[in-house]
């Protein structure tokens, strides 16, 4: 039910005085892991690069915004429609495959956008199999469409990033009472109204952590919208940078993507006040509204028809350029880069989410929490922006510090944060922590404050407190956070690149090198085991959490 | 219920742990090198040298930007003791980074002409790779070609396609077009491709013969070696190849606009003697046929054929322009394809 009044209680963990100084002090080192980097990024306002600015004010940066503009709202209400229609009808509504489509579709979670892109577009494009077969058919004149437009960036970007709603969205539909629609159809609200006045408002934060996942994913995208040759803001970036030689000129350009969504983020919170959504009674036996024939069969369509697009099809793609490429590529190589990649998204996925939590914590106990959501601008950035931040601020350490006193011991110097291991993993954190808190977030606000001050009262303390009533109850939230960290991980590319330690290659560096050299083919095989490995933890959760 | 996922994610860690197994330290001589040209591309030409000199290698790939990012963050401390990357103009950014160490080398000046090299010997040319025409045999016959400024001309209005101006080929491209033709005649050419087009460009050279192939556009611009690669896997592709510029008085007939991977010594490199002995190497005979058949890519070296299947397009006359224009030239092309329209 909803709370009015704020709570900002000591509900939390650290009771004991000196557990309460590590959360905080953990808490502060990874805002200040996440902060190094775009400190590196802001000071390039140090200097004025009014070349490439006037250049790209007097040509492109008009349209690059307007692309950009229309990028976002498209992506913004395409996962918002699929994200959210999807997880309430599965959730509320029966209707024939609905067990199945629950956690079905999920899957195209694991379809990095990248490689959604290659795939739609080698199907797709004039010279593809879809438009060949139409001219065939039906003369030269159909099939002659360019398909490199808005539109179709649009729905790949949705098809791959509504998963991210529809995840969020649904666990917290699963975890509202279903007495909650039931007394406002009592007093009488048709059941749309039932959904739009009670169900989303109480489903707003997870919601929103949602869409503004995707919709930050769609901002500093790159490789994507390059496959469509689609120029966006990033774009420009990419242009001054790789272009112009300009870094500067460049991290200028990506700070402006940077601030736009920090307001957008602090707007949200602050529009969201103090209201906080707890859960009210206990969960029972879900009732669902069976829907009238015609209806479900309609619920079945639109659910097969999304599913086919965002996953069958990309996949089976895959598959026949795969199978066409053989066997060959099977080498011992091959299983180390799949070796790599796990490694990395495991290790990854428990540090991040870790500090999440710790971040969590820390934001429910000070009264203005603002610092601690700092952490969160990681995402905002571009891949390779935020990379070469973090490497900036990681060789400075090495030139400040391990140099020195390498040097003073007489040994010859070598940098030793940068090219570790350790540093990539910082930049998986430093970048994916927004992608942990959300889901983290959304369910430790569902937990009842009464319930850690009961057990207070009864004598429960500190890692007592945590282990026996947060994290049970955190369970989905954690489970979810693990699995977008992992997924995200695995697929990310840029810092891999520049970051990773001789020999440590992942699936997403070979099918960047692949996609380099225009091999979509031999991309295929390496970007179905990233699919697949991507599935595994998708579904692992997908059974906790449905039951 | 925590401790089960716990244990998964534990689980897959130790299997991924399991088996691996971590390239031990060799005691020989070592090389560390950055490259922007691919593994694929690049480790059996590495291979190949360890198992003549005993000097194993390092090396992280990725794009030329980030790349040179780091080397010039790492400064003197930087593990790197060559920079490989493919066009010119990277390696200009390099050398006026002062990221690389001019160095001098006999067997160099021999193998690798002058046009394809630094002339403070920064960086050196390993392997060509030649940007023309390709066409559509069944629709446009060769002697309708000629140059790439002629592709600006109405007979190819709705007939052509390009990469996207974002990829530096193109930059590169129309910056010997500044050089060879001045800014306001080149800007008047690139005007013309982009009235020109068939289509919006496409992402990479692959889509472009691909289009040629479906019929979607009958001219266009790739690197010769994308279009080997493709009669490779189908040698009955109905694209052709013809070589640009090679006929006519002056400018017209100045030659095909070649481009270079290259490599260049760090100025941070402490294996200099090692890291001249592989950029020597790379110059050579067994460098430069992997160079040639590992990608379809012309020797730099003149001693070395190119391969058979490339053979067959024949000799073409290089435009001589020194490839450190087209560093030099990249900013102002790109302003130039961008006030043009051409994305």
């Amino acid at each position: 039910m909803p709370v009015a009044a704020p709570i900002v209680s000591h509900i939390g963990p650290g009771q004991s005085r000196a557990g309460l100084w590590v959360l905080r002090l953990v808490g502060i080192a990874a805002v200040l892991g996440v902060l190094a980097p775009i400190l590196v990024v802001v000071m390039s306002w140090s200097s004025a690069q009014t070349d490439v600015w006037q250049h790209l004010i007097a040509t492109q940066l008009g349209s690059l915004l307007f692309n950009t503009l229309v990028l976002l709202v498209g992506v913004g209400l395409l996962v918002s429609v699929l994200g959210i229609g999807l997880a309430w009808f599965t959730v509320m509504c029966d209707f024939p495959g609905r067990g199945w489509f629950e956690w079905l579709l999920m899957l195209p979670m694991a379809v990095p956008a990248y490689v959604m892109a290659f795939v739609i577009l080698g199907i797709f494009d004039f010279g593809g199999p879809f438009q060949s077969f139409l001219r065939l058919q039906f003369g030269q004149e159909y099939g002659s469409m360019d398909v490199r437009n808005a539109f179709t960036v649009i729905v790949v970007f949705s098809l791959v990033l509504y998963p991210y709603v529809y995840m969020l969205a649904r666990s917290a539909f699963l975890s509202q009472s279903s007495d909650t629609t039931e007394v406002a159809r009592a007093l009488g609200c048709s059941p749309w109204q039932a959904f739009y006045r009670v169900a989303l408002p109480m489903a707003r934060p997870a919601i929103i952590a949602g869409v503004s996942l995707a919709m930050m994913e769609t901002l500093a995208d790159f490789g994507t919208v390059a496959v469509f040759n689609y120029d966006t803001f990033t774009t420009a970036i990419y242009k001054a940078w790789f272009g112009f030689f300009n870094i500067q000129a460049a991290a200028q350009l990506a700070s402006i993507l940077l601030l736009f969504v920090a307001i957008t983020v602090f707007a949200e919170r602050h529009s969201r006040g103090g209201r906080r959504f707890v859960q009210g009674g206990r969960l029972q036996h879900r009732y669902r509204f069976p829907l009238k024939p015609m209806k479900a069969w309609a619920m079945t369509g639109i659910c097969s028809l999304v599913l086919v697009l965002a996953f069958v099809l990309p996949v089976l793609q895959l598959i026949q350029w795969a199978v066409a490429e053989g066997a060959a590529q099977l080498t011992q190589r091959f299983f180390e880069l799949l070796q790599h990649t796990l490694l990395l998204a495991g290790f990854a996925a428990l540090i991040t989410v870790f500090l999440a939590m710790v971040l969590a914590f820390n934001r429910r106990q000070v009264k203005r929490g603002g610092f601690f959501s700092m952490a969160q601008l990681g995402y905002a950035l571009p891949g390779s922006v935020l990379a070469v931040g973090i490497m900036l601020s990681f060789t400075f350490i090495d030139n400040q510090l391990f140099i020195p006193i390498q040097k003073w011991f007489g040994m010859s110097p070598a940098p030793v944060l940068l090219g570790s291991i350790l540093t990539l993993l910082a930049a998986y954190w430093i970048r994916f922590l927004a992608v942990a808190s959300g889901p983290l977030e959304s369910s430790l606000e569902r937990i009842r404050p009464s319930l850690p001050e009961a057990a207070r009262t009864l004598g429960a303390h500190g890692t007592e407190l945590v282990w026996r009533i947060y994290l049970p109850m955190l369970r989905p939230g954690l489970l979810t956070a693990m699995v977008l960290v992992f997924v995200d991980v695995m697929k990310e590319m840029p810092a891999t690149l520049l970051l990773r330690p001789y020999g440590w290659d992942t699936l997403a560096v070979r099918i960047y090198e692949m996609t380099a050299e225009g091999h979509w083919q031999l991309a295929a095989l390496p970007a179905l085991a990233l699919v697949a490995a991507g599935l595994i933890p998708v579904i692992i959760s997908i059974r906790r959490t449905s039951h | 219920m925590m401790r089960k996922i716990a244990l998964i994610i534990a689980a897959t860690i130790v299997l991924g742990a399991c088996g691996k197994s971590e390239p031990s330290q060799p005691d020989g001589p070592e090389l560390v090198i950055y490259s922007s040209r691919i593994e694929q591309l690049i480790k059996p030409i590495f291979d190949d040298f360890t198992k003549e000199t005993g000097i194993t290698i390092r090396y992280v790939t990725d794009e030329a930007g980030p790349l040179l990012a780091r080397l010039k963050a790492e400064g003197e401390n930087s593990p790197a003791d060559m920079l490989i990357t493919v066009d010119a103009g990277n390696l200009w950014h390099a050398a006026d980074m002062g990221i690389l160490a001019p160095v001098k080398s006999e067997v160099l000046n021999t193998n690798i002409p002058p046009a394809l090299r630094d002339e403070q010997g920064r960086w050196y040319g390993v392997s060509i790779r030649a940007r023309t025409i390709v066409y559509a045999t069944d629709r446009v016959k060769p002697e309708e070609l000629a140059g790439y400024e002629d592709l600006a001309g109405p007979q190819w209005n709705g007939r052509l396609c390009l990469r996207t101006s974002k990829k530096v080929y193109n930059q590169s491209l129309v910056a010997s077009l500044i050089v060879a033709l001045g800014a306001e005649k080149a800007e008047e050419v690139v005007s013309g491709w982009v009235n020109n087009l068939a289509v919006s460009p496409f992402a990479n050279d692959v889509k472009v013969v691909e289009a040629i192939d479906a019929g979607q556009c009958d001219v266009g611009l790739v690197n010769t070696y994308y279009l080997a690669r493709m009669l490779e896997e189908n040698p009955d592709l109905p694209v052709g190849l013809f070589w640009a510029n090679q006929t006519g008085e002056g400018a017209a007939g100045r030659g095909v606009h070649v481009n270079i991977s290259g490599a260049g010594i760090t100025k941070a490199s402490k294996h200099k003697e090692n890291a001249m002995r592989l950029l020597e190497w790379l110059s050579g005979p067994t460098a430069q046929y992997d160079f040639a058949h590992l990608n379809q890519e012309y020797p730099v070296n003149d001693k070395t054929a190119p391969s058979e299947l490339i053979e067959q397009w024949g000799r073409f006359r290089a435009d001589t322009m020194p490839l450190s224009e087209a560093g030099r030239l990249q900013g102002d092309a790109i302003r130039l394809m961008d006030r043009v329209g051409y994305r």
